[in-house]
This record gives structure tokens, sequence and C-alpha cells, in this order.
């Protein structure tokens, strides 16, 4: 019996391995390693942000299955399920706040790379992947915010929209595209609908595939100062099996990812608010999803006239050369002379966090 | 000829842009002091000068003379001072003539004099009082505004207080026997509330019950009336109730035996029961009619305590992250059989109170059992993320576990084979 149970068990593996080539994958993963020095841990965010993710795609399919994308039934159907539906309110909270750890493992995944310089060459192309995966989560974070069609994610909608009317020339345009009409209505619930489930998941998937065949093209950088350390001790930077070691560690991240999902949302279940009323005035207080109040407050700041120009043209332009410059970074990290600029990548990461993080808590708090 | 373009171009301009007639009393006062300038500083904001009255329109004379003896003129017309007694005939010369008022506004009344004439003020006038209202007393004399004009002494906002300019004057309200304590009793009124400090432009006033141009008091017999202008409904409901025939008869004033006229207070239960009840001005607590009042204070007082328990626990609830809009939205039904049942006082019959008082504590259990379904959902789902945490923890012991075995092993490994 164990003989012919064996005898299956190998026709079977050969018939997969002809038609698939398994075995240069297992091959692959089974030498693939990971540098082990003070900063691994790091390394870790990575995949707590792709676990996230696919938290995001099963529950979102889940509440799918419930919701309907027109502005007289989107609240009424997040509220039957919040409210009717067996764990309806568990699948709606874990989708909540999975999107925003999301978004934050995002911002750590990316400030980690900038200083633990993973971002040199030949990793261009990772990083830049990488940049338009974060953008593509601020994405799905703003068009999912409109969905639920409560009072504050319209009016927030509506906020939003209006900034993207200020971008010259094309702004006008770009707003008119983003509502579906000349304000925010039952077409731009279905518009954002449309790219929260269609358009943003299909590009999200074909960049994290460039993404991570990448990132098992290039494996994973070493910080320099840990290279040029082992360099003068004439020794390779250690490394550890990226199977079972690092991956049971990026299992248990995720565990713990899990853990303070299952947290927040037993304890702090996303509030549902009241039905959006588009003909009411805006309530006071209106402000954005945490990740979109740095640039709310700046902007807010600035005088409406700068000299001649409009203040808040002058914004968007200064934050459209910051977006630019920043996904430039491979490109001027790097002296002519092909020396690294360490201390301004430093100094640019530093002031990069504390500049987002201390506007978010003012734009938060005023 | 050459003056055509000129004038056809005065011709189609409106009346306003077109060049001003002469005006010698306004040139001349304004160049006087004291008193003299006065009526022509004020004259600017009148309402009758941006219509294009001057005047000439009520005193009479030729405002295109220059010479002040034949601008004023008897022989042009001149009329000098008005009397008292002739102020309101010389308003109502034009705004009597709906041809002409209604050139200005056409839905505006012309009914003002014919009204005055019915008012206290009125007859007293053309008794020979002047000391009495007339039409100046209350919209000024030179700087009269539109009374939408929040500057205009009957503005909604200001009438009270150009009432209680007279009204509370004691020395001259003594000639005519009458109290000074009702803009200070006002003053303390919902109406006033709701007027002051709310800003409602619909509130009640002075004129809202008394009239303007025909301000008479109301009679006994009609304060329900008056006090049924707004409040309709109560109306309705206080002549199903015996009071209504019974207030009748003793000649009492409707709604002002219970909640006064003036110092109109915000209601409450101790109306009904208490050391301060009205009802207990007639009904001796022993009686059927105190009993009832009783009951009906219990029977509001336990509805509205019902509804503030589920209002407690529906908040509790919501704090925690609960979903109870539902219930939240039901409870408004509940304040809303709440308010049925302090309406249904007005009926006086413990019934009609009991009816929406039943329906409304049916609803205010019904809203406290959803509020403690919530709160025992909220302990399930924090036991189950507590078994969640624990079974949690123990795969992280466990995979940590392993992988210290994994590595020890790699290492032991390493050692063995010579390796660092």
């Amino acid at each position: 019996m164990a003989t012919q149970l064996k005898t299956l068990k190998s026709r079977i593996g050969g018939w997969l391995e002809e038609r698939l080539g398994l075995a240069a994958i297992i091959e692959f993963i089974a030498h693939k390693t990971v540098p082990v020095h003070s900063g691994t841990t790091w390394y870790l965010f990575g995949g707590i942000t792709l676990f996230l993710f696919v938290i995001q795609v099963l529950t979102g399919i889940l509440l799918l299955l419930y919701y309907r994308p027109t502005a007289t039934e989107a609240f009424e159907s997040v509220q039957f399920v919040v409210t009717r539906v067996q764990f309806g309110w568990l699948i709606r909270s874990i989708h909540s706040w999975s999107s925003n750890l999301m978004i934050l493992t995002v911002f750590i995944h990316m400030f980690s790379v900038v200083f633990l310089r993973g971002y040199r060459r030949p990793r261009e192309l990772t990083w830049l992947s990488g940049i338009a995966l974060a953008g593509l989560a601020l994405g799905f974070g703003f068009s999912g915010y409109l969905l639920p069609w409560n009072t504050i994610s319209f009016f927030a909608t509506k906020v939003g929209t209006d900034m993207a009317a200020s971008v010259p020339w094309v702004g006008e345009a770009l707003a008119r595209f983003l509502r579906g009409g000349d304000d925010v209505g039952g077409a731009t619930l279905t518009r954002f609908f449309g790219f929260h489930v269609a358009v943003l998941p299909g590009l999200t998937t074909v960049l994290l595939a460039i993404h991570l065949a990448l990132v098992q093209r290039h494996g994973i950088s070493s910080p320099p100062r840990v290279e040029e350390k082992y360099r003068q001790l004439g020794q390779q930077v250690p490394q550890m099996p990226f199977t079972p070691n690092f991956f049971l560690r990026e299992l248990m991240a995720w565990y713990g990812a899990l853990a303070v999902l299952g947290v927040l949302a037993a304890l702090f279940p996303w509030e549902l608010g009241e039905k959006a009323d588009p003909f009411a005035a805006a309530p006071a207080g209106i402000r954005p999803e945490w990740y979109f109040l740095a640039p709310f407050y700046t902007l807010k700041l600035i005088p409406a006239h700068v000299f001649f120009v409009e203040g808040e043209l002058l914004g968007i332009f200064g934050f459209g050369l910051l977006m630019v410059w920043w996904c430039l970074l491979p490109f001027w990290a790097d002296n002519r002379q092909g020396r690294e600029r360490t201390r301004l990548v430093t100094g640019a990461g530093v002031l990069m966090i504390a500049y987002y993080s201390t506007f978010s808590i003012l734009g938060y708090f005023k | 000829m050459r003056r055509w373009p000129a004038l056809l171009i005065a011709a189609l301009l409106p009346p306003a842009l077109a060049p001003a007639a002469k005006d010698s009393c306004l040139e001349c006062h304004s160049a006087l002091d004291g008193n003299l300038a006065a009526p022509a500083a004020a004259f600017k904001n009148d309402v009758h000068a941006r219509r294009g009255f001057g005047c000439a329109s009520c005193h009479g004379g030729d405002p295109a003379q220059d010479d002040p003896a034949a601008a004023m003129s008897r022989a042009r017309g001149y009329l000098g001072k008005i009397a008292r007694t002739e102020v309101p005939r010389m308003c109502a010369r034009c705004h009597s003539d709906a041809n002409l008022i209604h050139k200005f506004r056409p839905q505006q009344r012309v009914d003002q004099l014919a009204q005055y004439r019915t008012s206290m003020h009125g007859k007293r006038l053309a008794a020979g009082d002047t000391a009495v209202a007339n039409c100046v007393d209350c919209h000024g004399v030179h700087d009269i505004r539109e009374v939408k004009d929040a500057l205009s002494p009957v503005h909604p906002l200001r009438l009270p207080q150009t009432c209680a300019r007279c009204h509370a004057n004691a020395a001259l309200m003594a000639r005519y026997k009458l109290p000074t304590v009702q803009f200070e009793e006002y003053r303390q009124s919902v109406h006033w509330e709701a007027l002051a400090k709310r800003r409602d432009l619909s509130a009640p006033s002075c004129a809202s019950c008394h009239g303007n141009h025909g301000a008479t008091p109301p009679q006994v017999t009609s304060v329900a009336a008056v006090c049924g202008s707004c409040h309709a409904l109560l109306e309705d409901l206080i002549r199903k109730s015996p009071h209504k025939s019974i207030f009748t008869a003793a000649g009492m004033g409707g709604c002002a035996v219970c909640h006064g006229n003036h110092k109109v207070l915000r209601t409450s239960i101790e109306l009904l029961a208490g050391a301060n009840a009205v009802c207990a001005q007639c009904h001796e607590a022993a009686s059927a009619g105190g009993a009832a009042a009783t009951e009906m204070a219990k029977l509001i007082s336990g509805l509205n305590a019902a509804l503030d328990r589920s209002d407690r626990i529906l908040a509790q609830a919501a704090r925690d992250g609960m979903e109870v809009s539902e219930a939240v939205l039901r409870q408004q039904e509940g304040r809303e059989a709440l308010v049925k049942a302090r309406v249904a006082v007005h009926v006086s019959q413990l019934e009609a109170v009991a009816a929406p008082a039943k329906e409304g504590l049916a609803i205010a259990a019904e809203t406290h059992r959803a509020g403690q379904a919530a709160l025992r959902e909220r302990d399930v789902r924090r036991l189950g993320l507590l078994f969640s945490l624990a079974a949690i923890s123990l795969t992280i012991a466990g995979l940590w576990l392993a992988l210290r075995s994994i590595e020890r092993r790699s290492r032991e490994a390493r050692i063995s084979s010579g390796g660092d």
C-alpha cells in the first residue's frame, strides 16, 4: 500500500514537474537568502504589507456580496452588512482597519528602504514600482472612503476632488473625470466603486507582480555600512535561509498583524456615520483620512495668494515637485563621481517623516 | 435742439439715476445747526428719501425756491410742524392710497389708518389725547426705515423695546392706570428666548398678540384664539377639554390661566403636580381632577425617564463602537410620543395622555432591549477577541519555538561540520 502511494505521489509530481517546472522554483526558494544585520526586522514590512493586501482582497470580496454602489442604496447596504449579516461587522471593520494599517506599513516599508539604502543600483525599478504601488494604495484609500456614502466621506471627497480641480490646465477635466459630473453625486460613487474594485486591483496586481519579480531578480540588498563592515573583515554579509528561517519570522509578523487587526476591529469597530445628504451643509471639522492630512493642512496654511500666484495652485505645484523629487531618489542619491550622498538621503528621509507626522497631527487637532 | 440728447437720456434713466430735483429744504437745513439740522441729517437714511420723496411731501412748501420765505410760504402749501393729532391722517394720504403705494410695493397693505382708528392709541388720539402713540412714535420721524431693516424700531428684534419705551414708563402709564411690568415679564418668557436668544424673527412679540396698527389687548374670550393663531393644534385640543366651557363661563382668560400672558414660561411636569402645580390652583390633590393631573404627570415623567434610560444605554453601546443607529432612530419616535402625551394634557382627560404615553413606553422598552442586546454583542465580541488573541499568541509561540529549534539544529550542524 505504502509503495503504491509512493508511486502515485511520484507520478503526480512528475506530471506537475513536466508542466510547471516546479523543481526550479523550489530550488530557487531553497537557495534564497536574507541578509542578517541589526536592521533585518525592517525587511518584514514588505511582507506584512502584502499580507494586509491579501486580507483587503478577501474581505473586499465578501463585502461585494452585499454592497450596492448607488447613492440610494450604498449606505443602507453597508448598514445591512454591519447590523444584519453574520460577522458582517467584523469583515467590514477588518477591511477598513487593514486598509489603514496597510498604508502605514507601506510608509514604514518605503522609509526603511530609504534608510537601509535598498533603492541603489540595480534596484531603481524596484523603488519606482514600489512608489507606484504606494500611490495605488492611496488611491484605494481615497476611492474606498466614499463607498459607504456617509456624511464625512461625502464631504471629504468633495474637498479632495476640489483639490484636484486646482491642478493647472487639466484640473477641471480631472475633477470632472473623477466626479463623473460637476459635483460629487451618485455618478461619483459608481465611478469610485469601479476604480476601487476593478481598475486599481488590476493595476496593483500587475505592478505587484513586477515589484516581487524584481525583488527576486535582485535579491534583498544589504545596507552599504554593513557590506563595508564585513568587507573590512574579509567576510560576506551573513545570510539566513528565506525558508524556513525568514519565512517563519514573517509568519509570526503576519499573526501579529492579525492580532492587531482583531483588537482594532473588536474594540473600535469602524464607524458607519450618517447617510450623506448632498443638500445639507458641510459639517464642521471635515477632514480627509489621516494619510492625506499633511498635504490638506499644508494647503490650508498657504495664504490665498502668494504674490500674484494663487496659494492652492502654488501648494499643489510644490507637492508635485516634491513627489517627483522623491520618486527620483535613486537617481540623485549618488553624486557624479558615484559616491553616495548619504547625509542628503538620510536628511531628506528624516525631514519627510518629521513633516508628514507633524502636519498630520496638526491637521488632526486643528 | 442741442438740449434734446440730454433730455432723452434723462427720460430713459430710472428715477434714482435721473438728476435730482432741487430741494432747498435739505440744502438750508444741512447748513444749519442743532435741532434744525437733525432732520436733514436723519432723512438721508429714510426710506421715503430713497423712493424719491422730499421734505415737502409731508411738510408742504416749495423746495424749488431758494428764498426761505418763498419756500416756506403758506401760499405755497407749507404746513410746518405736523400736529400730533394730524400725523396719522397725514401719513395715510399716501399709505391709504393703493394706487400710489402699490407702485412701490404691490403687496403692501393700505388699511393702517383704518386699523389705527380701532386701536386704543387711535381712539384716545381721536379723543384729543396727544400722549398716546401715533405713527412716528413707533416708526420714527425723519429716519423711517423699512420693517425688515434691522435698525428700524419696528424690526421684529427691536419691537418689544420700542413698545416698552412707553409701556414701561411708569409716569406715563400711571395716567392710564396700566401696569408697566409687561416688558420685564416678556423678557422671562419662552417667546423672548426664541426671539432674542435664538434670533427667530417669527417668534411672537407684542404685535403678534396685540396687533400692530390696531393694537388692542386681547379680551378674555379671545385669548385662546390669539394663542391659537400660532398654537393651532393646542387650540383644537383645548376645545375638547372640559376646561373650555368652565373658563369661558367663569370669565377666565383661556391659555393665560395656566401659562400666564407676557411671562409664558417653559412648560414642565411641575405645572401638573407638585407644590407649584397650576392645576392645584383649582383642583385639590384628593379630588378626581387632582388625581388625574397627578397620574398624567406620572405617565409623562415615567415615559421621559424610560426614554432617558434608553438614550444612556444606546449612547454607551455607540461609545463602545456598536451600530445602534436604528434604535437611535426609533428613539425619535419615542420622543414624538412624549411630545404627543405632553400636548394631550390640554384635553384634560387621562386617556388622552395615557395612549401616547403607552406607545412611547413600548418604544422605550424596545430601544432599551436593543441597547442591552448591543452590549451583550459587545461582550461576545470581546470574549471572541480574547480567544482569538490566545490562539494567535499560542501559534506565534509555537512558530518561535520551531524557529529556535531549526536555528539551533543548523548552528549545531555548522559547528559539527567545522564552520563558525
